[in-house]
């Protein structure tokens, strides 16, 4: 399957389907250590990640240049407006290099669905998304076992105000929305975000290949159409991989502040 | 839409993309911690130090303005006190001046008065000399003259000095005390 030209094979509209998301093996077949394009697309994001935060911080100077500013107020973002509004200077100075790594890696691995020739994001199979929900789990319970083991589990399962016996129903419910369903939802809102979006995609433009190369005549009208549709949700993309990084960071931020706080 | 994706899945090659593959949790688990060392153990100490530097320059700065203000204001009240000094100064030598002025002035009146009144003395005395001389020299021209007279007019010599002489005063004298009558009826 090749997915930098989607409808190569034979002239017929090629349907977007899940197989997209599972690309032939490339490297180190049949062991736990197999690449695909899609692996190599998240090696590429954390290069970019790396190499820009690598070398964006090394000579960092009190009055900042061009380059700087952007790399500073990129990590700004997500220090003061995500981490520190919600979590206070001391502990989101703590709980920063979780956050941020989630922000920049989301964002980095969404945003490859829209670049040239990489085409697919990075965190449309499940392995990126839930792996951060199961850290931002780890977090989240660490934090609040750290801050005080029984205030945590009384705040979470047993919340204040409520008559002993509704804790019957409560309690159940209170685990499963926090220790099940939390991890859940972050996996899956972002993993599905972005296989739609590459799904969309992948319509658009399969559609527009179609109706201009396959059939021409007056189906190019229709063709434009699609094109013009798929370069409207390719921005569209933008924002929902700015998005979709943003929400998994600031849930990420408001379970842990909910987690150490004193009540809630 | 899970339905959908399980039942496409079901239909292609049997791919569940909610079932996640070894390799992909161990690839998206590396990729994590390599982002996270690059965060934790990298950009965010940098940033960190990059943010507390930039809250000293901007707290030294602020001690800097603090510090020129004060020198600012103290070199302002020395100017001001300097200023006031030279005022009084220039008060005080510019009644001094006034003073000397006046006293020069009176100095200068009193020598010249001095000096007016000597002078009026000295003529005073002159006249007075001359006046003395010239009655001296009058009166012995008038006594030769009235002795040669009176030696024509009573045919001998009147040449007894002494009683000349006496004669010539009495007159003279009685001239005077006539003078100084007439004056004195003036």
């Amino acid at each position: 399957m090749n997915l930098l030209v989607p409808t190569a094979d034979d002239g017929g509209f090629h349907s977007p389907s899940i197989d997209e998301f599972f690309p032939q093996v490339l490297l180190f077949a049949d062991t736990p250590f197999e690449i695909n394009r899609i692996i190599l697309i998240r090696f590429i994001a954390v290069l970019a990640i790396v190499l820009l935060f690598w070398l964006g911080t090394r000579r960092m100077k009190v009055v900042p240049g061009r380059f700087q500013s952007v790399v500073e107020m990129g990590l700004d973002f997500v220090r003061v407006n995500i981490a520190e509004d919600l979590l206070g200077k001391k502990d989101a100075k703590r709980f920063l290099p979780i956050l941020a790594t989630m922000f920049f890696m989301v964002l980095a691995m969404n945003l490859t669905g829209i670049i040239p020739f990489l085409n697919i994001a990075g965190t449309s199979v499940i392995g990126v998304p839930l792996v951060l929900a199961i850290v931002s789990w780890i977090t989240f319970v660490y934090a609040g076992i750290k801050k005080s083991p029984s205030g945590f589990f009384k705040n979470a399962l047993f919340p204040a105000g409520v008559p002993w016996p509704v804790y019957i129903i409560v309690t159940p419910i209170e685990f499963i929305s926090t220790f099940i369903i939390r991890p859940i939802t972050l996996t899956l809102r972002l993993m599905m975000n972005m296989i739609v979006g590459h799904l969309l995609l992948v319509l658009f433009f399969a559609a527009t290949q179609f109706f201009i190369i396959s059939l021409s005549g007056w189906f190019t009208a229709l063709g434009v159409f699609t094109f013009a549709f798929g370069l409207v949700f390719t921005l569209f993309e933008v924002l929902v991989a700015v998005l979709q990084a943003y929400i998994f960071a600031i849930l990420t931020a408001v379970y842990i502040q909910l987690a150490v706080a004193e009540e809630h | 839409m899970l339905n959908a994706f399980v039942t496409a899945a079901e239909d292609g090659a049997a791919h569940n993309p909610i079932l996640p593959a070894t390799y992909d949790i161990i690839w998206s688990a590396v990729c994590f911690v390599i982002v996270l060392v690059v965060f934790w153990k990298v950009a965010l100490p940098r940033l960190y130090k990059l943010l507390d530097e930039r809250g000293a320059a901007i707290e030294g700065n602020i001690a800097k303005a603090d510090e020129a203000q004060r020198k600012a204001e103290a070199a302002l009240e020395e100017y001001t006190a300097q200023l006031a000094d030279a005022r009084a100064e220039a008060g005080r030598i510019r009644e001094g001046a006034r003073e000397d002025g006046k006293k020069i002035v009176a100095e200068a009146k009193d020598q010249a008065s001095e000096e007016a009144s000597r002078i009026t003395t000295s003529a005073h005395a002159q006249i007075e000399a001359e006046r003395q001389s010239a009655l001296v020299s009058l009166r012995g021209e008038v006594g030769s003259l009235a002795l040669g007279l009176a030696s024509s007019v009573i045919g001998e010599s009147l040449d007894d000095d002494k009683k000349a002489t006496a004669v010539v005063d009495r007159f003279l004298k009685d001239l005077e005390a006539s003078e100084t009558t007439a004056a004195g009826n003036k």
